[in-house]
């Protein structure tokens, strides 16, 4: 049993590294790469899950590559948030080398100084970076981030179901579609939907302008089929909802399943967001994480990684050598004209961040179909029957 | 009739509502597409994945060793205390059984970024030795409450025989208490197992970058599509369980028997 279990395990490794896309390494500067080859170095990377490509679907496995190189061994760990990413970063105790957070996040971090400046001089790759993508409103001086991948949201819907002709953000609050929308499950998302469709920043600080946002998000909830993050995958593929929002990348990823379904970015904008490579304050391996990040910006690297990935890539010379097909792709390149309709998450202050929060457990909590009195009544119910129990017991045992 | 009709249909739909969902996962890991929604056709394909997922791979790993050695640590920590418990007063018990519960009933958020911080404030790396000395804490509880039964249905005399026959206390102990209060060590064992397995929780608090376990995985994937390459390692986990189960089910079914055969003989014997 268990040498069956480890041919197989065999065989399906050899047929895997034969599928599997291997990097032409002739043209990248070996000097550079190798100088910590035999220091038995090792480096830290926190990266979302999914995030990278792997070897899988006959993709390049860039850890796996990148350890062949420079001979540093890569410990790779993931997470699911921004905000998980912050926790582990704020207490400490342990020390990553690389991280990949989104824009919003980035900002935060820089002014908490949790990141470090990065010596654009050992990363001669970076060059490849558009210049646009660091110097955005989450690292303005653009020190401190080396964008990884960017993209927009928008709404996918099922063209069986929906047979209006323009898609607007409007569709998601049309009483047409009641119980076939799916919305964010989070906040920050959830509200920069609603905004972009009541024309406000998606940064608004203005309380009167966050609570009119909450006020159509509540009117919107009996519309709603169910709030979700990946959920929405199955239930649009299945056809089990006729319109939601998600973003490009992974939108065509859903079309690829389900050939009915397609995707619009709103004309009015929509949010576009950045997600970048930093290095922690608190890094062990500050040139190691230098070697890693170049690699990255490497274009071959780049290109394997976002044909993986599915985003929007941020390299000049990945997209150069890019099939014309995904180049022209006007939902992962939107022109230039969607895009500067488009707006970035940054910071918001604290007090906005509790008032949306506030405001959105109010909108998920009000539940207008139960009356809101369903909670109380079986509380009540509850006693009751603990009360009566308690009392039939005392009475039986004194009637003994 | 219409009683055991309706006995039967019951447990029917208990099984189902059990098992359903376990069902559907072992399906859908056998699906040629990336989704839940549709079936598309048969593959061994996310199998195949799965054997090269260094991340998957690496992570059950993780889980296995921390599961492990946590309850084994846990099991021998537990016995002790439960060992000590049982000799203390009533008021002593009481109070210290209190503080066992305590553990239990604690929301497991609370547990887990409190150990964040006692190692933070220690000074410690946070890696497997965090994150196996969080799953000891969290176990030991559950084997305590294992243990401490058996103790209690221990006659005290088969203890004191043995002495009056000529064993030292330390001889007593092994050759007597352990054996009698062993199936509570093991029931205890096999639920530090299976807890330290599933936790979530209190491992995404305390583990390092070298010791992310399969749950951890799993959850980091929910910003993009949960791979059905879990599926895969969820089913093979899944037949493994079963098939274990199985064999000691089928042991202990040809103990029994065996054991009533020698029964009978001795009954005629005699």
């Amino acid at each position: 049993m268990k040498k069956l279990f480890f041919s197989f395990a065999l065989v399906s490794m050899c047929f895997y590294s034969l599928n599997a896309q291997t990097l032409d390494t002739s043209k990248l500067d070996l000097n550079y790469y190798q100088k910590f080859k035999d220091k038995n170095m090792s480096l830290n990377v926190y990266n979302w899950g999914e995030y990278i490509s792997d070897g899988s679907d006959e993709s390049m496995d860039i850890n796996k590559e990148f350890e062949e190189l420079t001979g540093i061994k890569v410990n790779y760990s993931t997470f699911a948030s921004n905000e998980e990413l912050y926790v582990k970063l704020k207490v400490g105790g342990i020390a990553y080398d690389i991280i990949i957070p989104s824009d919003y996040m980035i900002a935060k971090l820089i002014k908490e100084k949790l990141v470090q400046k990065i010596n654009f001089n050992n990363i001669p790759a970076a060059k490849n970076i558009d210049s646009r993508f660091y110097k955005q409103l989450y690292d303005p001086t653009g020190e401190y981030s080396v964008a990884y991948t960017w993209g927009v949201n928008g709404i996918i819907y099922n063209t069986k179901k929906v047979t209006e002709d323009i898609v607007d953000w409007n569709i998601l609050f049309n009483d047409k579609y009641k119980g076939q929308i799916l919305m964010y499950y989070n906040p920050r998302d959830a509200f920069g939907v609603a905004q972009a469709y009541l024309n406000y920043s998606l940064n608004t600080t203005n309380e009167m302008e966050l609570r009119e946002t909450a006020r159509i998000l509540k009117e919107q909830k009996p519309l709603v089929q169910a709030y979700v993050m990946d959920e929405i995958y199955d239930k649009m593929e299945a056809g089990e909802a006729a319109l939601g929002v998600y973003y490009a990348g992974d939108s065509l990823s859903m079309i690829e399943n389900n050939p009915d379904l397609k995707f619009v970015i709103p004309e009015k904008g929509a949010n576009l967001f950045v997600d970048a490579i930093c290095i922690p304050s608190n890094a062990q391996n500050v040139e190691a994480a230098e070697l890693y990040i170049n690699f990255l910006c490497e274009a071959e690297v780049a290109l394997a990684n976002i044909e993986y990935i599915n985003y929007g890539s941020p390299n000049n010379a990945a997209i150069e050598i890019m099939s014309e097909e995904v180049k022209n792709n006007p939902l992962i390149y939107p022109p230039a004209e969607v895009l500067d309709n488009c707006e970035v998450y940054i910071t918001l202050p604290d007090e906005t961040n509790l008032l949306m929060e506030e405001l959105w457990n109010e909108i998920l909590s009000d539940d207008s179909t139960y009356g809101g009195w369903v909670v109380p009544i079986s509380l009540v119910v509850v006693v009751a029957l603990c009360v009566a129990i308690i009392v039939l017991r005392k009475k039986k045992r004194r009637e003994n | 009739m219409i009683k055991k009709i309706l006995s039967r249909t019951y447990i029917a739909f208990i099984f189902l509502f059990l098992y359903a969902p376990i069902a559907i996962l072992i399906f859908f890991s056998f699906n040629k597409a990336r989704g839940r929604g549709v079936f598309t056709g048969f593959t061994l394909e996310w199998y195949n994945r799965l054997f090269s997922n260094d991340l998957i791979l690496t992570s059950f790993l993780n889980t296995i060793i921390v599961a492990a050695v946590s309850s084994v640590l846990a099991t021998i920590i537990g016995t002790m205390a439960a060992i000590g418990i049982s000799s203390f007063n009533k008021k002593m018990k009481s109070a210290i059984m209190g503080v066992t519960y305590i553990s239990i009933i604690n929301p497991e958020i609370v547990t887990g970024v409190s150990l964040m911080l006692l190692f933070v404030i220690m000074k410690l790396k946070f890696g497997f030795t965090t994150l196996i000395l969080a799953h000891i804490t969290f176990n030991i509880p559950y084997v305590i409450l294992n243990v401490l039964p058996k103790l209690r249905q221990q006659d005290n005399s088969l203890y004191e025989a043995a002495l009056d026959l000529g064993c030292t206390p330390t001889l007593a102990f092994w050759k007597v208490v352990i054996p009698d209060i062993f199936p509570g060590i093991v029931a205890g064992f096999l639920m530090a197992l299976t807890y330290s397995l599933d936790d979530f929780v209190v491992s995404y608090f305390t583990s390092g970058i070298t010791s992310q376990t399969l749950p951890i995985t799993i959850y980091s994937m929910t910003r993009k599509r949960v791979s059905p390459e879990i599926n895969a390692i969820s089913t093979v986990i899944f037949t493994i369980v079963l098939i274990t189960l199985v064999i000691i089910n089928i042991k202990e079914i040809k103990k029994e028997k065996y054991l009533t055969q020698l029964k009978r003989k001795f009954n005629k014997n005699n």
